[in-house]
């Protein structure tokens, strides 16, 4: 355990190296978030009879996307594991005296936190205080922003689980660049990335609740509208937790299996 | 010009070789305008329509915008990967060849797999034309073509403004991003949906308007647009491409080689 906390604590303090990246990056989510504000906007100003969420929660939704956007891709560019597999480095990752499994998690997981807290608080900070109808506001009360945090959290964990399965298929296919663009691409449609869940028509919404993905964004931002009530909420964390135990269980087994055939390409 | 489609024919027997992992690359770039397309899709589902405009009127414009940029991200790649060029120290070896830079930046790369986004593009253009209740007519098809090149033209123009930029900064800014992508994002609905400061910027800075919006009126009998009127504004999208290539000259001029 603690060689994988000290992989972690190292991968946090890399990724804080990238301040002026972090800065850009900032800006590019804000224009983003009036860009799908605007939309919106647009949008709902004729709509006829009462949209399934109202335009603040939307808001509030829009925002914590842009904000946590390390927390909800379902394809953070890391090239690095890629590279291992493909270029059969992966032999001296192997060497190690640690559970692959737990240490590419602790990597990855490492990787979104420190880009996430670089760009989450400002992008927050100054959403809060924009003028109206941009500003965020405020979570629905304080017992939903807690449980948004609880969900938000264990959402991350799903989302590395799930992007360990990506790179766990990596041994197999080896080429990573196609399969996988094509499974980030319906994962992130499927979490509520493109459109919200409660603007999608009812038989896509039906398919959503059964997949993990929307477990990951799509729920923790509805909890922080109050779009989802508490009681509601504290099931879903439940739901969440069982999904995260299957996709671990999943993955390690998965990666065992795989380890079991890997062939190291060349030296 | 010559020298242009060997390049392109080099790289396209290079990139071939891959033979998989292209046609996988050229499916995932057609899922990707795909999934935007059905969220938009969703959205007038539900809400039928946004500030006048019908869907098969957006999607005109959503195919028309894609198209241009799948065009030019697969023509002008070159310089979107410029910053490697320069921090590698290998636009030296561009500088001393007797041809113009800007030939030899576009020619050292071009992305193939984008065809898959033009496909996709191409097919909503003709599902969007053919839903469409206007009446065509040569003018308006030639102006819908005109359209096209010139966001080609917008884009590309765009891409080589943030190159130039690498010539003061060495790395590649990802704020370009917001014009880039931002500008495809933004651009593929008609322009007038937006707040009054963004549809100034994006007509009289970027020109996206002169494609995207007052061509699109005319086409679509909207508004009282004349022919004459919109035939010139996407000539005036084209136009952006000049100052962008004045401020690549600049930026030649100005380049000092990080050595290696």
């Amino acid at each position: 355990m603690r060689a994988y906390l000290s992989v972690f604590k190292l991968r946090l303090n890399l990724g804080m190296q990238y301040r002026t990246a972090a800065v850009a990056g900032c800006a590019t989510q804000f224009f983003w978030g009036f860009l799908i504000i605007m939309v919106f906007e647009a949008f709902y100003s004729h709509a006829s009879g009462t949209p399934p969420i109202s335009l603040k929660q939307l808001i509030s939704y829009v925002w914590l996307q842009q904000a946590f956007l390390a927390f909800i891709m379902l394809w953070f560019r890391d090239n690095e594991l890629f590279q291992l597999i493909t270029s059969g480095n992966i032999a001296y990752e192997l060497c190690r005296p640690s559970g692959l499994y737990g240490l590419w998690f602790a990597k990855l997981l490492a990787q979104r936190l420190s880009s996430a807290i670089l760009r989450s608080l400002p992008i927050l900070a100054v959403a809060l205080f924009l003028p109206e109808p941009y500003r965020m506001p405020l979570p629905h009360d304080w017992l939903a922003f807690l449980l948004f945090g609880a969900a938000l959290l264990i959402g991350l964990l799903m989302i590395v689980s799930l992007s360990m399965l990506m790179y766990i298929s990596v041994f197999v296919t080896l080429s990573p660049s196609g399969s996988l663009l094509m499974f980030g691409v319906l994962g992130e449609f499927l979490a509520g990335m493109i459109i919200p869940v409660p603007l999608m028509p009812d038989w896509l919404q039906q398919i959503v609740y059964v997949l993990p993905f929307r477990w990951t964004a799509d729920f923790p931002f509805r909890v922080y509208s109050g779009h989802i009530p508490l009681q509601e909420a504290v099931a879903g964390i439940g739901i969440q937790l069982l999904w995260l135990m299957g996709l671990l269980w999943l993955g390690k087994s998965a990666m065992t299996k795989v380890l079991r055939k890997v062939v190291v390409q060349g030296g | 010009m010559v020298l242009f489609w060997k390049y392109v024919a080099i790289l396209f027997k290079s990139q071939m070789q891959y033979r998989t992992s292209f046609w996988l690359l050229t499916l995932g770039q057609f899922l990707v305008p795909f999934s935007a397309f059905a969220g938009l899709y969703f959205m007038f589902e539900r809400f039928g329509q946004i500030r006048g405009w019908a869907f098969d009127e957006v999607a005109l414009c959503f195919a028309v915008i894609h198209m241009a940029f799948a065009v030019s991200e697969c023509f002008a790649r070159g310089f979107d990967s410029f910053s490697t060029l320069v921090a590698g120290g290998d636009f030296d070896r561009l500088l001393v060849r007797p041809r113009g830079t800007i030939v030899q930046v576009l020619g050292s790369k071009f992305e193939f797999s984008r065809i898959g986004r033009l496909v996709q593009s191409t097919l909503v253009l003709a599902w969007a034309v053919s839903r469409l209740s206007a009446e065509w007519s040569v003018l308006k098809a030639l102006v819908l073509v005109l359209m096209i090149v010139s966001g080609v033209f917008i884009f590309s123009g765009i891409f080589m403004l943030a190159a130039t930029m690498c010539f003061w900064t060495i790395q590649g800014l990802e704020i370009a991003n917001i014009f880039t992508d931002g500008g495809r994002e933004m651009a593929q609905y008609p322009l007038n949906i937006y707040k009054k400061w963004v549809t100034r910027f994006f007509t009289f800075v970027i020109p996206f308007g002169c494609v995207n919006y007052i061509p699109l009126l005319y086409i679509l009998d909207k508004g009282n647009g004349n022919g004459l009127m919109s035939l010139l504004s996407p000539l005036a999208g084209i136009a952006f491409i000049i100052p962008c290539l004045l401020v690549w000259r600049l930026g030649v001029r100005h380049y000092r080689s990080t050595g290696s």
